[in-house]
């Protein structure tokens, strides 16, 4: 064994990103060209897994970031899902213009459950959140035009609007659905990147030095919620499109709009843009091979995400940050050259 | 019409005893450890499963049941605080809760698999249909009443052990400043520990308690958990008698809510809460 030479394979780290990059464009692809190559079913479940992408972006946004970690998530997305019934049904905007509101309206219930949301103590934020969406739950349940605790069908008038027959609408949806999730990450992306998001990036590495250095903490947080709210509320529409039913513990429900939403994130990796990404991808994977083990896959899903705070906060894309030298989307800016 | 309402109010009251029972064990957690539970609940739950497998599998009477689950509860809070809540507890807010988050899925799950989803209720033995007869027509049942006194005594005997003994002393000086704790040398992490033991010991105290009065499912642990987060949120950080009083607060919202409407008591709790945290943010007796 003394002939082997100690043979220094020349391997660039920077390669792993170019190839992560590749793998995203990959997928971007394979996303616009989905209604083609993919049939009915996949594409269900394909707008299904861009919602909860949506809610997960907004999720990080706000936990990752903004230090608001809340588990009252679910409550905007009901709040989506009841004001896209309202003016699809109740008023003659139209279907699509329906959408857009249901958006508006989170974004204006965003701003009283802010007075109790910025006002609660850090260790308080969370539970608290919870209490408010618990109140909304049980506030639509009492509205008998919203049929009460049972909930109401879509009338088929206004399903018809996204399609003749069922191939036509689901690609309909899936079409807004992938539009909602680009706009989201973009939308997120440019606020990461301006002054707002470094001051927050400054936040969650250092919290006093960046308050130091005159970052507007309580400004930039109240920006996130407001920022993530409109979101929470689109994929609420979208959801009831797929759903074509709204429901207090279906269009509330606190397992699918807020447990697995946090299980996505923790996995996929908190605090950073690919995080969610890959995050969706895995909770489809345990999704689709573990759910027969009904209770249990929960199990799994709890086990390993406090697993993984334990072991890597920063989740998957934190473990695999330790070989990959860049970030895949460069949210922070690079520092200029020679500096 | 008025007897109605004011039997509403001592319903409440009393109901707020065992609101308060739930959330003595938080208000804790939350004034020495500085972090919420979200988990709280489930483990109250969990309890109660403990004690129903104890009292109808093995028909071990109830009082015998808790008296036994009580000490396997304080070691289980150690344990917890020792080997899982300890790692993360510097790490900030976002680690605990999600670590307790984790914690409260895996637990409802585990005990749906084991159990399945029906609604239990545990058999006190004859003391719940019990009842007081008082003028005006209202009746005060004794279980209610045992549990209330017994609340009452349980935050005094821990105002009295936090404020009066050495271990509270100890618990106090960790709580206040770690650093200075461990540099004249206490040991934090025991002392934590033993906290969250001591936590153990109500969360399985108030298991006793509620699984002879309401009815529970594996899933109940997060509407427990909300009830005693408000308890604490409105008593004000660190304060046992607010969490008593935050507990009667929310019982009486529930009580009366429920005599406008009955689906009306969980909301009427929340809107009550709502409306006095944004009255008063830091609590009725805020240390």
């Amino acid at each position: 064994m003394t002939g082997v030479r100690n043979v220094t394979f020349q391997f660039d780290k920077r390669l792993l990103v170019l190839i992560g990059r590749g793998v995203l464009v990959l997928l971007a692809a394979m996303l616009v060209a989905a209604p083609w190559i993919f049939d009915l079913a996949d594409l269900q479940v394909i707008t299904e897994l861009l919602c909860l992408l949506v809610l997960a972006v907004m999720w990080n946004l706000l936990a990752g970031y903004a230090d608001i970690v809340t588990i009252g998530q679910h409550g905007f997305v009901g709040i989506g899902c009841y004001a896209f019934y309202a003016f699809a049904v109740f008023t003659d905007v139209g279907p699509y213009a329906a959408i857009l509101l249901a958006g508006l309206t989170t974004l204006v219930f965003a701003l009283p459950a802010m007075i109790v949301v910025f006002r609660l103590r850090a260790a308080y934020l969370a539970v608290g959140t919870w209490v408010l969406a618990e109140v909304m739950m049980l506030g639509a349940g009492k509205i008998d035009a919203f049929g009460a605790g049972l909930g109401i069908s879509l009338p088929v008038s206004v399903v018809r609007e996204f399609g003749g027959n069922i191939a036509e609408r689901f690609t309909t949806i899936y079409w807004m659905a992938l539009i909602l999730a680009v706009t989201a990450m973009a939308a997120t992306y440019f606020l990461m990147r301006s002054a707002t998001g470094i001051g927050l990036t400054a936040m969650r590495d250092n919290e006093e030095a960046a308050g130091a250095v005159g970052v507007n903490l309580f400004r930039a947080r109240v920006i996130c919620f407001l920022w993530a709210a409109p979101f929470l509320g689109l994929a609420g529409a979208l959801i009831t499109l797929q759903k074509l039913r709204i429901a207090p513990a279906a269009s509330f429900s606190i397992i699918d709009w807020t447990v697995y939403i946090i299980f996505i994130v923790v996995i996929g990796g908190v605090g950073s843009f690919e995080g969610p990404v890959i995050g969706t991808f895995v909770f489809f994977l345990i999704r689709e091979y573990l759910q027969s083990w009904g209770v249990w896959h929960f199990i799994v899903l709890g086990g390993v995400s406090i697993a993984m705070v334990l072991i890597e906060p920063r989740g998957i894309w934190g473990l695999l940050r330790r070989v990959v030298p860049g970030d895949l989307i460069p949210v922070s800016h690079r520092p200029p050259r020679g500096s | 019409m008025a007897g109605a309402w004011a039997n509403q109010i001592i319903q409440g009251i009393l109901l707020g005893g065992l609101y308060a029972m739930f959330a003595i064990g938080l208000s804790l957690s939350v004034g020495i450890m500085r972090f919420v539970n979200i988990a709280h609940g489930d483990l109250i739950v969990l309890v109660s499963f403990l004690l129903l497998t104890l009292t109808t599998r093995l028909g071990v009477p109830l009082l015998v049941a808790t008296a036994i689950v009580v000490p396997v509860a304080f070691v289980g809070g150690y344990l917890l605080q020792r080997l899982l809540l300890q790692r993360v507890l510097g790490q900030g807010v976002l680690s605990i809760v999600l670590v307790t988050f984790g914690l409260s899925v895996i637990i409802q799950n585990a005990l749906q698999g084991i159990y399945g989803a029906d609604t239990r209720l545990i058999q006190g033995g004859g003391i719940e249909t019990e009842t007081i007869q008082l003028a005006g027509g209202i009746n005060i049942g004794m279980l209610p009443l045992a549990i209330f006194v017994f609340a009452v005594a349980l935050v005094f005997a821990l105002d009295l052990l936090l404020y009066r003994t050495r271990l509270g002393a100890r618990i106090r000086a960790v709580s206040d400043d770690v650093a200075s704790a461990n540099l004249v040398g206490l040991r934090s992490a025991h002392i934590y520990a033993v906290a969250m033991g001591i936590v153990g010991v109500t969360v399985a105290l108030s298991a006793g308690f509620m699984s002879v009065w309401t009815n529970f499912d594996p899933t109940s642990g997060p509407s427990r958990l909300l009830v005693a987060f408000e308890a604490v949120v409105l008593g004000g950080l660190g304060s046992l008698w607010g969490t008593l009083a935050g507990g009667i607060i929310v019982g009486i919202a529930q009580s009366l809510g429920a005599q406008v409407d009955a689906g009306w008591q969980l909301l009427a709790g929340h809107l009550v809460f709502l409306a006095v945290f944004l009255i008063r943010p830091q609590g009725l007796f805020p240390k």
